[in-house]
């Protein structure tokens, strides 16, 4: 399960993915860098708007105009993805990286069936006849655990139920034996137990064709379960990166550590739900300095003037802080009675 | 689809409008039983008389025209204007009869043929978005600034007369609704989720375009279409009235209104006494064009995203 010190599957070096809009340039992935090995789960994790989605997009250049990755690379098996035609490209979709959506009630199309819309991947990127297409369809709904797979094939995607879809979409993308998976909010449209049940059946499979997934999500929840090494996001930028246990038991980011403590315990008495003061600020102007300063409440005034860089603190743990010193005695004091 | 009959037959107006289109589709399937042809040119409506005024109903055949006949040989199966005749002894339920297959000749293949246009220029001009869609959209511009009857008028002055000139001409500017149509309503699919979902599944965009963006957004364009098959054979009818559709003699509803375009007030002290040469052919084309509307309005609330839930 965890890391080998291969070459990495993918690798990201800064990555900077800018949307030229009327209003200016919105930076929405600036300098976003991380590699996930073969079989590892990656975990990316970040509020609404930090630039997640697009880091997933970028990767696989799914961005629509005004979205452009303007510097980076992306090595997807030594190759730079980012230098492939779009032919080229359309051959790795699917085959080599599948991504699996986040609403599951809107990424099946309407007035196909579920049957056609997993086939179809199998016959564009494999020369298969259409039977065999449908046979390998109904295998890969028996293993989602869709029951009579056989029926479902010929049914509408309102048919089935919200996790129903979902196991779909991990169908639609496990199609064609991906190596590398990418999972936009897999479980966020859906109910907790059913939640359960898929990140279930992504481990499952996970294991079973030993590839790696890349888990985008902002439950801390989900990245408890399945996540071998996670990278927090805030405003564009990786602001902390590390292994699982290191961000849930040692986070030093001042960010880290306020998602962490606003969420309810069981095992703490707490009179209050910690929160985060402030709001995202808008990528068109986001602050001088550290991004996260107006929020934060280790702040010093080095903090308005110079933008912190990654530093690593020890192996496999970066972060992007300058007062690391006065977070570390904090965290110990808040998060260790759990552990 | 068993959905979209039952709601179709549930609803009276549908209803009436089915009825009418299978009687129009009975008329022009058994056109040669009802109206048996006296020449080889089918659509050559026959003349009862040589007499510049129309004859009443039921006037019998000419002694001349019979003649003709009996000297070409060929055997006369019917010698009654049933519904008089226009202008020039032409027989009107002849025309009427006939003029059934011309009005769906020229109903659905203009709007097929145009339909087909739109769509290709829609869907490309949507999907592809930035230069390609500015040219096809600014193109589209200027077919739409002509005046459509105008515009029609001169192309098929230009042709010549000939039906197969009026549908051209109806067919070159009258592509350009859908083309609106279908890019407008791609435009707002090709944001789906399930869109993005089929790319990141590695599907080209021939297939995207043809088997996820269509099949969603092609309904509309077949509500615009029923209802536009009423509209064209209107405008057809209005060309082959103003001189410049069919041939004369043809077997055509606008030309048979054309015919009676000088005897419509009658005779001086015998207002309407010609009302046979107008009344006819105006009804057919009226409830041809009452037809097609009301299946049109009822394929839109069948079609309806809204009310699609169940599909």
């Amino acid at each position: 399960m965890i890391v080998n010190n291969k070459e990495p599957l993918l690798e990201v070096n800064d990555l900077k993915t800018h949307f030229f809009t009327e209003n200016g340039i919105v930076k929405a992935v600036d300098g976003v860098g991380f590699k996930v090995y073969q079989g590892e789960v990656l975990g990316l994790v970040g509020e609404s708007g930090c630039g997640k989605s697009v880091t997933a997009f970028s990767i696989i250049r799914l961005l629509d105009y005004p979205g452009k990755t303007v510097e980076g690379e992306i090595l997807f098996k030594g190759e730079n993805l980012l230098r492939k035609t779009d032919a080229e490209m359309r051959k790795i979709r699917g085959k080599d990286i599948a991504m699996i959506f986040q609403e599951p009630m809107t990424a099946l199309n309407p007035v196909l069936t579920v049957g056609f819309q997993i086939s179809e991947a199998l016959l564009m990127h494999f020369k298969i006849s259409k039977d065999e297409a449908i046979k390998k369809t109904i295998e890969l709904l028996e293993k989602v655990g869709i029951p009579m797979p056989e029926q479902r094939i010929n049914e509408y995607p309102h048919q089935l139920s919200g996790g129903m879809r979902q196991r779909v979409m991990i169908a639609m993308a496990m199609s064609c034996d991906p190596i590398l998976l990418i999972a936009d909010e897999p479980t966020t449209a859906l109910d907790v137990t059913i939640q359960a049940q898929i990140l279930d059946l992504m481990r499952t499979l996970l294991r079973e064709f030993n590839g790696s997934l890349i888990m985008i999500t902002h439950d801390l929840g989900v990245i408890a379960e399945i996540a071998d090494r996670v990278a927090i996001m805030y405003a564009s930028k990786i602001v902390e990166y590390a292994n699982k246990r290191t961000i849930f038991y040692n986070p030093l980011h001042p960010y880290t550590f306020g998602l962490l403590t606003s969420i309810p315990r069981l095992d703490m008495e707490m009179k209050r739900l910690n929160v985060i003061p402030g709001i995202v600020p808008n990528p068109l102007h986001f602050p001088e300095g550290c991004k996260f300063n107006p929020r934060c409440r280790f702040m010093t005034d080095r903090c308005k003037e110079e933008e912190p860089q990654l530093i690593k603190v020890e192996e496999g743990h970066l972060v992007r802080c300058w007062n690391i010193d006065k977070v570390a005695p904090e965290v110990k004091k808040d998060l260790l009675v759990g552990e | 689809m068993n959905r979209i009959l039952r709601k179709l037959f549930s609803n009276a107006t549908s209803l009436i409008g089915i009825i009418l289109l299978i009687i129009f589709v009975t008329i022009a399937i058994f056109a040669p039983v009802i109206a048996p042809p006296l020449s080889e040119d089918y659509y050559q409506i026959p003349r009862m008389s040589w007499d510049i005024n129309p004859q009443p109903p039921g006037s019998p055949m000419s002694g001349d025209i019979r003649d003709i006949y009996d000297y070409m040989g060929t055997e006369i199966k019917y010698d009654r204007a049933i519904c008089g005749t226009a202008e020039g002894g032409y027989d009107i339920f002849y025309g009427l009869i006939w003029g059934t297959r011309t009005a769906f000749k020229i109903g659905i293949i203009t709007v097929t043929v145009s339909m087909l246009i739109g769509i290709v220029i829609g869907s490309i001009s949507a999907y592809f978005g930035k230069w390609v869609d500015e040219i096809l959209m600014r193109i589209t511009d200027i077919f739409l600034s002509f005046p459509f009857l105008v515009a029609a008028m001169v192309l098929t002055t230009v042709l010549g007369r000939g039906l197969d000139k009026v549908m051209i001409a109806l067919i070159v500017f009258g592509w350009m609704g859908y083309a609106r149509l279908i890019r407008g309503s791609i435009l707002s699919t090709k944001e789906e989720t399930y869109i993005m979902a089929a790319k990141a599944l590695g599907v080209n965009d021939g297939k995207i375009i043809l088997k996820h963006l269509l099949p969603n957004t092609i309904f509309l364009v077949m509500v615009q279409g029923s209802m536009n098959i009423g509209s064209m054979v209107i405008t057809a009818a209005a060309l082959s009235f103003l001189g410049v559709g069919a041939p004369v003699g043809y077997a055509d509803w606008g030309q048979m209104v054309s015919f009676a375009r000088n005897w419509i007030i009658g005779s001086p002290g015998h207002a309407g006494q010609y009302w046979y040469t107008v009344l006819y052919p105006g009804i057919f084309i009226v409830l041809f064009v009452l037809a097609w509307n009301l299946i049109g309005d009822t394929l839109r609330d069948i079609l309806d995203p809204r009310l699609r839930g169940e599909l």
